[in-house]
Order: C-alpha cells, then sequence, then structure tokens
C-alpha cells in the first residue's frame, strides 16, 4: 500500500483517508454498538472498508459528478458511504432518514441521484413509493436485509454484497486499487464534495454545494481552535443530513482523526453518550434544556439529605464554577467547597449525564438561557456558543474558551469576516462558504451581496466585546400598529426559557399587541401535575388545566417583566396568550424537521385561533387535522381558551444603561 | 447478522419435517372441570410453518385450549400428536423440551429482573452445564454463557428493544412488557409458539409493531405460530387458518375468508341465542 505517497495537498476528505490510515492506522476511527458490544474500525480498518465499497460503486457505474443520496441513522457505512463517494468524484447527498416520502421525494429528484445508500427497509419502500419521480434512480443499496427478502432484486442491492464486489475486483486486479488510489490524489479541490439541504425554514429547501477544499479548509480551521487530535472523540447522533452532524463528526473527524463513535439506535442515546463519554459535544439547547429537567426532576424525588447536600454544591458551583473554568481567581475557600462538590456533586451528575469526559462542547440553533447557560458550565463543562449555517459550512462565529456569554454567540469565527449591513442584516464571508445552491443560479445571486457576502437573513448587532448577538430572522422583525419593535423570536426564547413552555409562537407584525401561542413541555408539567395529585389522561387535557393556565400566565407575567427592562422590545409586551390543544409537529409541518417553528403556516392552519386572540373571545372551539407518522390522518378536537395578562411600563433609564454597557 | 449465531444455531430443536407437513394434531380432545365442560371433542392440526389462529368469544376454551397443547392441563380424552410422537400426560417443562414455547394473556415476567436477564432466562432450557459448572461461572460453563447471550442480543436487536436492556421489566409499559415477553418465548428457540392474545391492550401503533414482529419471527425463522387473539382484523391478517371455538366446541375451521362468511361464526360473534 503506497499511502505514505500522499504528502501533497490536504484539499479534499478521502485525501485525509490516505493519510489517516497510515499516521493513524492502529488507532479508532470509528466505533458501532452493536449487539450490545462496541465494535470498533482502526483507520487502517475504516480504509479498506471504504476502498471495498468504492471499488463496488465504481463496478456499479458510479462516476465522478453523479449523486448518491444517503438516507439512514448514525451508522458506520452511512459514513463510509461519504468517503467512498468522494473517493470516485461523486457527490454524497445525505438525506433527513425522518423525511416523509413527499418530502424526501422532493429532495432526492431536484438533486437527480444516481444511487441510494439506505438503512433498511422502512427507506426502500419510501423511496420506492415515489421512484417514477427520479428517473435516474438506478439502484438501491441496504444496510440492514430485514424484511427485504421478498423484494425484486433487479434494482435492490446488499450493502455487504456491494464491499464484496468490491473486494473480489481489487482480488482479481491488485492495479485497481492502486488506480483508486490515484484517483484520490490527482482530484482536485474544486470539486464539489457534498450537497447538504437546507431544512427549508423559509419555503423548499436548497441544496447547499460544498466545494471540498473550502470544506477541508473550514474544518481546518476549527479544529486548530479548538486543538482536536486524534485522542478525541464524539458521539455521532445528530441527524445525518443536517450540516452540524456532517461538519462536526465527518469534516473535523477526517481532519483530526478523532474516534467517532456511532450509538446503537435513536432511543439509547444517554446511554450510549454515557458509555463513550466524549471530550467533544455539541447538543442543540434544547437537548441541555431536557437534561436539566430530568436532573431538576429526580432531584425532587431524592430524600432530604440527598437533596440538601444537592441544592448547597450547586450553590457553591454557581458561586465559583465559571470563574474556575475560566481561571478567574477565587478564594481558597471557594476552591476547597468547589472540590468537594466536584466528588460528592458534579463529578457523578456529569458520569451520569456522559459528559464527564467533555473538554469542548458547543450549543446553537436557538438562543439558551442564561440559568441554563451557566448551570452547565458551572459544573465544569466547557460548553460554549457558535452560531452557523448550512452555508457557510456550519460556523459563522463561535467563542473562544474562557470568552463565553449566554446572550452573545461570540466573535467571527477564524478567517472569517462578519459586517452588518445597514438594514441591520447580518452578512459574513467564510473560507467554507458554499460555491451555490444546486441547479439554482438565481436563488444562489439572491443570496449573496455584489461584493461576494453570504446574506443570513438573520438580524443582528455587535456587543462592544465583539461578540455577535443575533435578535431574529431579519424579514421576521416587524412592527407593531404602535410602531413599536417586534422580534418574535425573542419574545419567544424569552417565553422557552421556563422548563414548563416547550413551544412558543409569537404573532403580532402589523397588529394592535402581541398574542402568542403556546405549548406546555409534557414532562416538566406532567411531573407537576403528578405530583399535585392532578389527573389527565392527553396533553391536550393537561394542556387546558385551569391551573395550568395559571402556572403559565404567571410565567407570560414574568416575561413581560423581563420584556420591559430591554429598551428595544419594551414595546411589543404580550397581551394575550393561549395553550395550543396539541403539540406542535414536524410532521405536521408546523416545525422544520430541525424542529423550528414555521410560523407563518402555523398561523395559517390556526387562522380562527389567530381571530380568536384578536377578536377579544374568551375561548374557541377548533378542529385540527394531524398526521401519524405513517402518514395516516386524524384529527383533534378542543375548546381552547385564551387569556389575558398585564403589561409593565419599560424601565427607560435602566434600560438604557444596560444597552450602553 | 446470521453469522454471530452459528455457534448455537445446532442447539434450537431441528424436528425433521418439511413446511407444509403436519406438525401438531389434535383429536376429539375433551377437558372438563368437574362438571364444566371447558372443550367438548376438539380435533384440528396445525401445519409446520404457517401462523395458525384460534378465536372465539369469551369463555370459548381458547386459553384452556392452549393450556393443554402446552401441557399445562391434560384433557380427559382425545389426543395430541407433536411432530410425529403421541403424548401422554406431562408438565409444561416437557412441553418446553419438545419446543413449544408461549406467552401468557396477562404478561408473566419476572418483574425485578432486567430485560436482558428475562430473555436469557428463556435460554436456560437450552444450557447444558449443570448447577455446578454455571455457579463456578468458568471455562465451558462461560463459554456457553457467551454464546447464548450473543443468541439473546440478537433477539433484542430483532425486537428493537436495545434501550430497555438494562431496565427492569416492572417498569416498563405494556407494550413494551409484552414484546420481552415475546423475546423470551424466542429465546427457546421453539418448533410451536403458542401466544395467548399478544395484542390485547395495545393501542393501534403497539398492535402493528407486534404484527410486524410476529409476521418476521415466522417468516424469517420460520417458526410455527398459534395465537389466540380477539382483534378480528389481526387475526384475518396474519393467520393463514383460522379455528373458530364457541363454548367449548369447534365450529369452524378454514382459512380467513371462509371463516369470516361462515354464518356460525358471525353468529357466536353477534351473540345469537343458543
Amino acid at each position: 500500500m503506497s499511502v505514505a505517497a500522499s504528502a501533497g495537498l490536504l484539499d479534499t476528505f478521502p485525501k485525509y483517508l490516505l493519510l489517516n490510515a497510515q499516521r493513524f492506522a492502529d488507532r479508532p476511527a470509528m466505533r458501532h454498538k452493536d449487539y450490545g458490544i462496541w465494535q470498533s474500525w482502526s483507520w487502517a480498518e475504516q480504509f479498506d472498508e471504504i476502498r471495498a465499497l468504492a471499488l463496488g460503486l465504481q463496478g456499479m457505474g458510479l462516476g465522478h459528478g453523479d449523486r448518491i443520496a444517503v438516507v439512514g441513522a448514525n451508522r458506520p457505512r452511512m459514513y463510509w458511504t461519504f468517503a467512498a463517494a468522494q473517493s470516485l468524484g461523486a457527490i454524497p447527498v445525505p438525506v433527513y432518514a425522518d423525511a416523509v416520502a413527499e418530502e424526501m421525494a422532493y429532495v432526492m429528484a431536484d438533486a437527480g441521484v444516481h444511487l441510494a445508500v439506505v438503512q433498511d427497509q422502512e427507506q426502500v419502500d419510501k423511496i420506492a413509493s415515489f421512484a417514477e419521480q427520479c428517473p435516474d434512480l438506478r439502484a438501491l443499496i441496504y444496510d440492514e436485509p430485514r424484511g427485504l427478502q421478498d423484494y425484486d432484486r433487479a434494482r435492490l442491492h446488499d450493502f455487504a454484497d456491494v464491499q464484496a464486489r468490491g473486494r473480489a475486483l481489487l482480488a482479481a486486479d491488485a492495479a485497481r486499487g492502486r488506480r483508486w488510489e490515484q484517483g484520490i490524489r490527482e482530484a482536485s479541490g474544486d470539486d464539489i464534495s457534498g450537497m447538504l439541504y437546507t431544512s427549508g425554514t423559509t419555503g423548499r429547501s436548497k441544496g447547499v454545494m460544498l466545494k471540498a477544499s473550502s470544506a477541508v479548509a473550514a474544518a481546518s480551521d476549527t479544529v486548530a481552535f479548538d486543538r482536536l487530535t486524534d485522542t478525541d472523540s464524539v458521539l455521532a447522533y445528530l441527524p445525518l443530513a443536517w450540516v452540524g452532524d456532517h461538519y462536526l463528526n465527518y469534516a473535523q473527524g477526517y481532519v483530526s482523526g478523532f474516534c467517532m463513535n456511532c450509538p446503537e439506535s435513536a432511543d439509547t442515546v444517554a446511554q450510549d453518550l454515557r458509555e463513550i463519554a466524549p471530550t467533544f459535544y455539541f447538543a442543540p439547547p434544547r437537548v441541555f434544556e431536557s437534561l436539566l429537567t430530568s436532573v431538576t426532576i429526580r432531584m425532587e424525588d431524592a430524600g432530604w439529605f440527598k437533596r440538601k447536600l444537592f441544592s448547597h454544591f450547586i450553590g457553591v458551583a454557581k458561586k465559583h464554577g465559571e470563574a474556575l473554568l475560566e481561571g478567574r481567581p477565587v478564594p481558597l475557600g471557594g476552591r476547597i467547597s468547589y472540590r468537594l462538590g466536584e466528588f460528592f456533586i458534579y463529578g457523578p451528575l456529569k458520569n451520569v449525564l456522559g459528559l464527564s469526559g467533555i473538554r469542548v462542547a458547543y450549543t446553537a440553533g436557538e438562543a439558551i438561557g442564561q440559568d441554563l447557560f451557566s448551570f452547565f458550565r458551572s459544573l465544569g463543562i466547557n460548553l460554549k456558543q457558535l452560531y452557523g449555517q448550512t452555508e457557510a459550512f456550519l460556523y459563522v462565529t463561535c467563542q473562544k474558551d474562557g470568552a463565553v456569554r449566554a446572550d452573545t454567540v461570540g466573535p467571527a469565527a477564524p478567517n472569517t469576516d462578519i459586517r452588518i449591513s445597514d438594514a441591520g442584516e447580518v452578512q459574513f464571508r467564510s473560507p467554507g462558504q458554499f460555491a451555490g445552491y444546486y441547479g439554482q443560479p438565481e436563488k444562489t445571486a439572491e443570496a449573496l451581496t455584489e461584493d461576494g457576502y453570504v446574506k443570513t437573513g438573520d438580524a443582528g448587532f455587535f456587543e462592544s466585546d465583539g461578540q455577535l448577538r443575533i435578535i431574529d430572522r431579519a424579514k421576521d422583525v416587524g412592527k407593531l400598529e404602535s410602531g413599536a419593535l417586534f422580534a418574535p423570536k425573542y419574545i419567544e426564547n424569552t417565553l422557552k426559557f421556563f422548563p414548563n413552555i416547550k413551544e412558543a409562537v409569537a404573532y403580532g407584525d402589523g397588529r394592535g399587541f402581541v398574542g402568542v401561542f403556546l405549548n406546555i413541555d409534557l414532562q416538566a408539567v406532567g411531573n407537576w401535575a403528578e405530583r399535585n395529585n392532578i389527573a389527565y389522561a392527553s396533553y391536550q387535557e393537561l394542556a387546558g388545566h385551569p391551573e395550568v393556565y395559571k402556572i403559565v400566565a404567571g410565567h407570560v407575567d414574568e416575561t413581560n417583566r423581563r420584556l420591559s427592562r430591554e429598551p428595544m422590545m419594551a414595546g411589543a409586551q404580550i397581551k394575550r396568550f393561549l395553550i395550543l390543544h396539541k403539540e406542535l409537529d414536524a410532521d405536521d409541518g408546523e416545525l422544520t424537521r430541525t424542529m423550528k417553528v414555521r410560523r407563518s403556516f402555523v398561523a395559517e392552519r390556526y387562522k380562527t385561533l389567530i381571530d380568536a386572540l384578536y377578536d377579544g373571545s374568551p375561548e374557541k372551539y377548533v378542529e385540527t387535522e394531524m398526521t401519524y407518522e405513517d402518514g395516516r390522518k386524524g384529527s383533534v378536537r378542543a375548546t381552547v381558551r385564551i387569556m389575558d395578562v398585564k403589561t409593565y411600563e419599560p424601565a427607560q433609564a435602566a434600560g438604557f444603561k444596560e444597552a450602553a454597557e | 447478522m446470521n453469522a454471530h449465531s452459528d455457534a448455537v444455531a445446532a442447539v434450537a430443536p431441528d424436528d425433521g419435517i418439511a413446511p407444509g407437513e403436519l406438525l401438531m394434531d389434535v383429536r376429539n380432545v375433551s377437558l372438563r372441570f368437574g362438571g364444566v365442560k371447558a372443550i367438548t371433542d376438539i380435533s384440528f392440526d396445525v401445519r409446520k410453518g404457517e401462523i395458525r389462529a384460534i378465536i372465539g368469544p369469551n369463555g370459548a376454551g381458547k386459553t384452556s385450549m392452549l393450556n393443554v397443547i402446552n401441557g399445562f392441563y391434560t384433557p380427559q380424552e382425545g389426543t395430541i400428536t407433536f411432530r410425529g410422537k403421541q403424548r401422554r400426560a406431562m408438565k409444561p417443562h416437557h412441553a418446553v423440551r419438545q419446543g413449544i414455547a408461549r406467552t401468557f394473556q396477562n404478561v408473566a415476567l419476572f418483574k425485578g429482573m432486567s430485560t436482558l436477564d428475562n430473555i436469557m432466562a428463556g435460554r436456560s432450557v437450552l444450557m447444558k452445564r449443570n448447577l455446578f459448572w454455571q455457579m463456578l461461572w468458568h471455562g465451558p460453563a462461560l463459554q456457553e454463557e457467551i454464546a447464548h447471550r450473543r443468541v439473546v442480543e440478537e433477539i433484542i436487536d430483532f425486537l428493537e428493544i436495545q434501550h430497555i436492556r438494562r431496565t427492569p421489566v416492572g417498569k416498563l409499559p405494556y407494550g413494551l412488557q409484552k414484546r420481552v415477553e415475546l423475546g423470551r418465548a424466542l429465546a427457546m428457540e421453539p418448533s410451536l409458539l403458542l401466544l395467548d392474545e399478544p395484542m390485547a391492550g395495545m393501542n393501534l401503533e403497539e398492535k402493528e409493531d407486534m404484527s410486524r414482529f410476529i409476521i418476521e419471527v415466522n417468516r424469517q425463522r420460520g417458526t410455527t405460530i398459534a395465537l389466540i387473539e380477539h382483534d378480528m382484523g389481526v387475526v384475518m391478517d396474519l393467520s393463514d387458518r383460522v379455528v373458530v371455538l364457541d363454548y367449548g366446541k369447534k365450529i369452524a375451521d378454514g382459512p380467513p375468508e371462509a371463516v369470516k362468511s361462515n354464518q356460525q361464526v358471525i353468529d357466536a360473534y353477534l351473540g345469537v341465542a343458543h
């Protein structure tokens, strides 16, 4: 094997594969829990698997520029498909595995895929249902044969068979392997290394093309920024098709050589996390939120001594934890107390949560509450924020160790250039910047400024310390009839910092006042109900309970109090709210697959409720259609109560001082 | 996947009966408790590889029939021939040795034990080392345990219950307990699997999952299944042949379509006076 000769320019991921197979030959590259045991592959073994797959795919006619869809959970074989396709100059297109057939058909037809590597029967069935929309799709390759015995084999191949064919080709002609390696070495960094579809928060999703050299450059920068090495490890549990997973796990993994661990199943992630204890971790704020909620609930069930101990040491952590993490001076007494706390509480707690090995953790995607953020940081977890986009191949900003705040997303990422347009929109140029939307040059042009900056569509401003603060989507920022600034996301986030509120949707643009729809958090509120002997049979019943309304009204009141302290936001306080009778769901199109609310869709869907919010009626009967995961439809009926809340005088003086800080 | 099971596959009873041939023959069986006739003169057969349903209104004698098959009750009259051998009075553990496993109408698991241990318990009948070796837990006994664990892990994977591997089953929701119980029965690698109302008390989604597992067990593992079920839709979709009992008597027997249109069956289910 002549991998040693790969010292050329490293501008594609397969080139890193060659390098890693040599420099980290015996280091673990991939682990997957299967049949209850962690199976692992070294970089040399991973190289062998990918080569077999690539030669097999080549034998099936996959060539330069062809698109290959990857649909499944976080499994080694799915990740190997990325590298195998890239090694042939083909373009992998990861697709959200939980997308319903219609969404998947759109993406696969738009990308014009030639092959698809899928996880199981479910995906095979889904693709079969819209096969006629993808005329270029020649064959499907499946990972799990279960349930597929009786299927027509003409266009269906077992992943293992494809690899076996590749190995047979290699055995018959060793030169084939050398030609394959040569092809990797000669490949251009200008090739497209992958296409990631945007989540479609704002309409149909678009295929974001990423150039190999840009992708590698971006990953190299952040690997250096966070000093990631082959001794690090990650748990790959985020959706394969999301830029975050592709970047944080795949791209950074190939550049740094760290080990990627694939969970046993989506349901076992928490246990797998505990077993692996990764050193680099990413989770959206809602994951940290649910971790904190479950810890709080479990502690409430503990005995009085444990509760005492917990609250005492969490108090200590609150006081000194973040200072210690950032290396600021802490009195000796505080250090000793914190050490004790580490022994009794923080250590075991981090261990249970699977966070004991963390060196660097990030959160992004949504705003994170100050209390929540501080809680994890005070335990000694180096949790930071980043701000990113698919169009940037993730990083636009990220916080440095020691310079971390909850309300900002950090200064520009390495080699990234950010500016705020006159209209207040954040624009950037970055090393990982996309090469365009696939097949939509006019959309690409729309997304860029004339001088080549990418328009993020987010409104934001720089704080005095150089950290960027995002307020909302630029086009969502509106005005009330009174002329007061209305930033719906800002209001929603303030509401969602309460553990009892899972989702909030604020309306008010061009209207007289702000009205909100809320979803309660079934776990948190359900636990409270249990504690207070309140019986309920369903989300709907609990959501409509008068006592629940009373609690939530308190939260809304507190939100108004907080808004009144922010000079920019004080004019848009909440006047009326209601708790929706069903949870917002991606299957009904109310959320995107990345769990972001599609505000205008929700408004249209619940038009009667919007009307009721603004016509002053105290309650409204609604009937709503809902979709089950398998596509069937049902409906829910309810009478939803609408409640008024009081607003506060804007605290002018204090507000301006705060803003000037 | 199957590469794993080579080591233990030989333990599974190979009954040498070709698919479609007679696996069990029940002839003129009657069962009485004192003066109460639970089952009267019932005859039917089960062929290898099929899904055979036993249905009937409440109190028709379905569960009694199942109890007769797995040796819990001994009928006063009639014969049961299983895998070519006619059998006399026997105990349930003999039935297990012969390759009959079952699940219960009301889940009968070891509530304090984990999912894994419950399914491992199903393997005990196939473990060859004696108590001494097992207590020593060393050498051959350990090797054997590892081999059995592999099979159990395959079952866990098959039933998609990895996430509850270490959870005490008493803490699990009912639908999952039913799945664990099926897992334990599968662990015995039975030639005949008896399922007593596998879908009782389940919601639609759980029913669909369970139906999928039953079909896959039957197709992939070639396990013959006899099941009792109330949900007519499920029975008609799943089974190859259906026996209908009413007041301890057989009133119909045949493929689902034939049974569905049988007047006596319709009467029994609609409660026409006898």
